[in-house]
């Protein structure tokens, strides 16, 4: 990949962890207070959703009319919704309401070189190794 | 920004969702922050260069905005170091064998309408939700 290209998606990263403290989802807090239903329950992440998927969607929609050999966009067709899928899922969510943090905003925070961020990311590399090198998860 | 607002979260959702949108655009790839990372532990992946770029743009980003803005660094610690540490180790497994976290599968698949991400979300935010119940239960 190019310099240019390198520099550019290196923006683009920058944007991503801009709007997730924006949005208030690096706070655990916040994450599980949405969570949370029986709570005081903060509707903040579905806000955050709604905006992010929205965009993306509607970008997504938008570029595929553009695609040609210049723009060469991934397939965003579904995966069979097998036995991996709904464990693994299920698996991820046990972590992300165990913790409040999902892998983003858990990065996101070594940024401020937060003791919580410090701990959880070294763990999920872990975890992320394990399943790759054991589980074939690594397509 | 100093006082956290309904619309700071909207606000970040665009950005995310474009952030997203033109990291699809520059590798091709749908840019799932789980995938992004777990493939970099893999000696065999070619493409590490842009990986690793978008994530230290990603930490660069939001160490920025902690330091721009109030609302943004707003950090409340809600468990224990221990339970941060098997919380990752369970993040980190679960999102790789499901093949994707809240970006990949949250906002990508969905924003996609992929039928595997529409699944994948709404089984990790329930059994999230449930996980959240039972420990406030148990614990607190």
């Amino acid at each position: 990949m190019k310099a240019g290209r390198l520099f550019l998606i290196f923006l683009a990263g920058a944007l991503f962890g801009t709007g997730l403290a924006i949005s208030g989802m690096t706070d655990p807090g916040r994450v599980i207070g949405f969570l949370d239903v029986f709570g005081a329950w903060d509707p903040a992440l579905l806000f955050v959703m709604a905006g992010a998927v929205g965009v993306y969607g509607l970008g997504m929609l938008l570029l595929r009319r553009f695609q040609n050999q210049n723009l060469k966009l991934p397939s965003t067709a579904s995966s069979p919704i097998d036995r991996q899928l709904v464990v693994g899922a299920a698996i991820f969510g046990v972590g992300w309401g165990l913790g409040g943090f999902c892998p983003g905003p858990s990065l996101a925070n070594l940024g401020a070189l937060r003791i919580e961020a410090l701990v959880f990311v070294p763990a999920m590399a872990i975890g992320m190794f394990l399943a790759q090198r054991f589980c074939g998860a690594d397509q | 920004m100093n006082d956290y607002a309904l619309w700071h979260a909207l606000i970040g959702g665009i950005l995310i969702g474009f952030a997203s949108l033109i990291a699809t655009v520059l590798s091709g790839k749908i840019p799932g922050i789980s995938g992004v990372f777990g493939r970099l532990l893999v000696p065999a992946t070619p493409d590490k260069k842009w990986r690793s770029l978008f994530l230290l743009g990603l930490i660069g980003g939001a160490a920025l905005s902690f330091f721009l803005w109030d609302s943004a660094a707003l950090f409340r610690p809600m468990r224990p170091l221990a339970v941060m540490g098997v919380a990752g180790l369970i993040v980190g497994f679960g999102t790789r064998l499901g093949g994707g976290c809240t970006s990949g599968h949250g906002v990508c698949g969905v924003g996609t309408g992929a039928k595997d991400s529409i699944a994948a979300t709404l089984i990790f935010v329930v059994v999230a939700m449930v996980t959240v119940l039972i420990y406030n239960r148990a614990v607190l």
